[in-house]
């Protein structure tokens, strides 16, 4: 299976998050990751869904997300030519011994503590999917205590604009 | 203030939106979170509110009526049951791609969430099974929001659409402006083919040696008949017509090889599996057409034309897929194979045909006939459908019974062969049939009904006689689940397990349908079949039902069964046809 990354712009309206996780359910495809927010135009909202999928179910869930009356465009984002990131937020044990080989890596990693405690810190940091599992095999071995991730954002590599582009097609 | 801009309730506003959009037919019942809307429901004299007796019959009645007239079907009912009610009849609608509107009240906005009283989230349940649905809770979306749900239910591939508005917006006021602009910036169904894919199509056509054209219900959801009729006397290819696409090709054409599929024809299911190419019109390679999906058809090159890109190599790959309504792919081409003909390529398919000929007479359908003097239902049927003849409109349930519909029952005309077809609705053809006869008045509707269907909605019978609405019911009363029983009798070592319905004991349908206001009739044997069927026909102030007394171990022949291959089609029990056999 390969992992695709799907940009969706949708309408910010009620429920559109629902109607496409309930269409990856019910055709049978796993979300790997989503994650949505607003846009520069805050009639549309934007879905960066990963998926592990071959291409001909790919196509069927493109096809499939297309029929949804909220969903404005699909585009999907090519790894080579598009910015990919994911941010973790990581507690991991750091007493007097270890505290030092913690920040040490944190720096490595380009990523920051954003809070301390007596016992552990907690790790800010963004990247792409392989960026962050290497900090977390690093971090792994102090003992991790409490993790969270979010889902990936993407956007493509140039001037152009997607949501734009997508506009301007509803409008003629 | 002009008259369009007038301060109306939300109800008020919710039923000029219907009056603008030209509806004329309403099945529904009120209750509590309805309730604003059916008060100037009572001062509308356009709407026509039909009270059914059960939320499921409006909305197949709703579906009888936009497939008997294609416009979109429209039914109303009130929160939670009244809602969860239709759930049934929408999923009907969204699998045999039905056009109709589905209108609900809802709890008022500050109760919404807090499990009130006859609250559901009915927006939440029909999402996997509407094209679109819709939560109202502001009186001033009312207009624009009905006016697009009736714009996406009867336009690209239709299907049913869910309105489901709170109760307090029902109630306040709001201006009501006409026409409204609608807002689907999502929402663009593609309808003009590729002329590309078009003349590929057309010259695939001419160079095949066993094509066929594989009609399915897009081609009547398009009213594409004439146009197909054109494409196939232009082409010289064997049509088959699916159980949603009966009536969308004349039976009498002779190019006309029957219904392919479980219960299809040996000429029929045969023109698939061994041709050469499949030209698909409006059908969805359904599994109960294709058998077990790997074998189907295996030296075919698949051209897909449908309106729904995602049908398109959904199931099998198509070759060279067209995106487009079908009246527009078929007129399209006539052309492009006209052309063809023109530059002098034309398909020479006489050994095809040969072969399909020598299917049709080794093959032909037929059924026995019980030793013990009985009546086949299969001839009963056989008998509705010659003496009402081809302008009747005929609506089955599921089952036996409309196995044999779509098999004896020859139809020449689009729009006269209704049932459910992929949802497979028990209890579809009563409703259906309502909604048929309201939609065309001046036509015979005959439900075709099994015992065990019409004992789920035959209470409809009661909304026809008050409505002065005279359907015709042939209930094909075989005493039991008869399609259940036949598998049972061929996978499961006939152990009838909860099969026999004893109905030809319990209830009495004769004197059930005199105490809904109908005539019954009854018809137990060979002799009285004519005459029973012609004394219904006389009957026109009032519904009829015929209780059809008929043998209970008939089968549906041929049957490809579950799971298996086409090529594996049986004629009769363990007959196999052979395939090979050209004279």
């Amino acid at each position: 299976m390969s992992r695709h990354t799907l940009s969706v712009l949708v309408e910010n309206k009620p429920g559109v998050l629902a109607r496409i996780a309930a269409l990856f359910s019910r055709r049978g495809f796993n979300i790997d990751s989503l994650a949505v927010g607003p846009t520069e135009h805050p009639e549309i909202s934007r879905m960066t869904i990963v998926v592990g999928v071959e291409d001909r179910p790919l196509e069927q869930v493109t096809k499939q997300l297309n029929k949804l009356v909220n969903v404005i465009k699909i585009v999907e984002l090519n790894p080579e030519s598009s910015v990919q990131r994911e941010l973790l937020l990581v507690k991991v044990r750091a007493d007097l011994d270890s505290r030092s080989q913690v920040l040490e890596t944190v720096q490595l990693f380009r990523a920051k503590v954003v809070d301390v405690a007596p016992d552990a810190v907690t790790v800010e940091a963004t990247g792409s999917a392989d960026k962050l599992e290497a900090l977390l095999r690093v971090l792994e071995s102090f003992g991790i205590r409490e993790l969270v991730q979010s889902g990936m954002v993407a956007i493509n590599r140039g001037g152009r604009s997607l949501t734009d582009r997508a506009l301007r097609a509803v409008a003629s | 203030m002009t008259d369009g801009q007038a301060q109306v309730t939300g109800a008020q506003a919710l039923i000029r939106a219907l009056e603008e959009l030209g509806v004329d037919t309403v099945f529904g019942i009120p209750g509590g979170a309805i309730l604003p809307a059916y008060d100037p429901l009572l001062d509308s004299t356009r709407l026509r509110h039909i009270l059914v007796r059960h939320e499921q019959g409006a909305g197949h009645a709703a579906e009888g009526y936009a497939q008997a007239t294609g416009r979109v079907g429209v039914c109303m009912a009130t929160s939670g049951p009244g809602a969860t009610n239709l759930v049934t009849p929408i999923a009907d609608a969204y699998m045999d791609s039905v056009p109709i509107v589905a209108i609900t009240g809802q709890v008022s906005t500050s109760l919404i969430g807090t499990d009130g009283f006859q609250e559901a989230d009915i927006r939440g349940i029909t999402m996997p099974i509407t094209k679109h649905n819709y939560l109202v809770t502001d009186a001033a979306d009312i207009p624009r929001t009905v006016a697009e749900a009736f714009h996406i239910a009867g336009t690209g591939r239709p299907g049913p659409v869910l309105v489901d508005i709170a109760k307090d917006a029902l109630q306040s006021r709001t201006a009501f402006h006409w026409p409204v602009q609608l807002d689907l910036p999502g929402y663009r169904p593609v309808s003009r083919p590729h002329a590309k894919q078009v003349r590929e199509a057309a010259r695939l056509l001419v160079e095949a040696r066993r094509p066929v054209l594989y009609v399915g219900g897009g081609v009547l959801r398009a009213r594409a008949s004439a146009e197909l009729r054109i494409l196939a006397d232009l082409v010289g290819a064997p049509v088959v017509t699916t159980l949603m696409a009966r009536g969308a090709f004349p039976d009498s054409n002779r190019q006309h090889v029957g219904m392919p599929g479980m219960h299809g024809t040996v000429a029929a299911v045969g023109a698939l599996q061994k041709a050469d190419l499949i030209v698909s019109l409006g059908a969805r390679f359904d599994d109960r057409v294709t058998g077990k999906l790997d074998s189907f058809a295996p030296e075919a090159t698949i051209v897909h034309a449908d309106i729904d890109p995602a049908e398109i190599s959904k199931n099998r790959v198509a070759d060279v897929p067209i995106v487009g309504d079908c009246r527009e792919v078929i007129a399209d081409l006539v052309v492009a194979v006209q052309a063809e003909h023109d530059a002098g390529r034309r398909g020479d398919y006489e050994t095809w045909w040969q072969t399909l000929r020598g299917w049709q007479a080794t093959y032909p359908l037929g059924y026995e006939t019980p030793a013990d003097g009985s009546l086949a239902p299969q001839y009963a049927i056989q008998r509705i459908g010659a003496i009402a003849g081809p302008d009747t409109i005929y609506c089955a349930g599921v089952g036996q019974h409309q196995m044999w519909a779509a098999q004896f029952i020859r139809y020449e005309r689009p729009g006269t062969f209704l049932n459910s077809g992929g949802l497979g609705t028990m209890g579809y053809a009563v409703p259906a049939a309502m909604g048929a006869k309201v939609g065309q008045p001046d036509k015979t509707v005959w439900a075709i009904d099994g015992d065990g269907c019409f004992q789920m909605t035959n209470q409809e019978l009661v909304t026809c006689a008050l409505n002065k609405i005279p359907i015709k019911v042939a209930v094909i009363n075989n005493n039991s689940l008869g399609m259940v029983r036949q598998w049972q009798t061929l996978f499961y070592g006939a152990r009838y397990s909860n099969t026999d319905l004893h109905s030809q004991r319990v209830p009495d349908f004769v004197k059930l349908a005199e105490a809904m206001g109908c005539v019954g009739l009854r018809c137990e044997s060979v002799d009285a079949v004519d005459a029973t069927i012609e004394k219904a026909m006389t009957i026109d102030d009032q519904p009829v039902v015929v209780d059809v007394v008929v043998h209970q171990d008939a089968m549906v022949w041929p049957m490809v069964a579950a799971g298996t291959s086409n090529d594996d089609i049986q004629v009769a029990r363990g007959l196999a046809p052979q395939w090979d056999r050209e004279e």
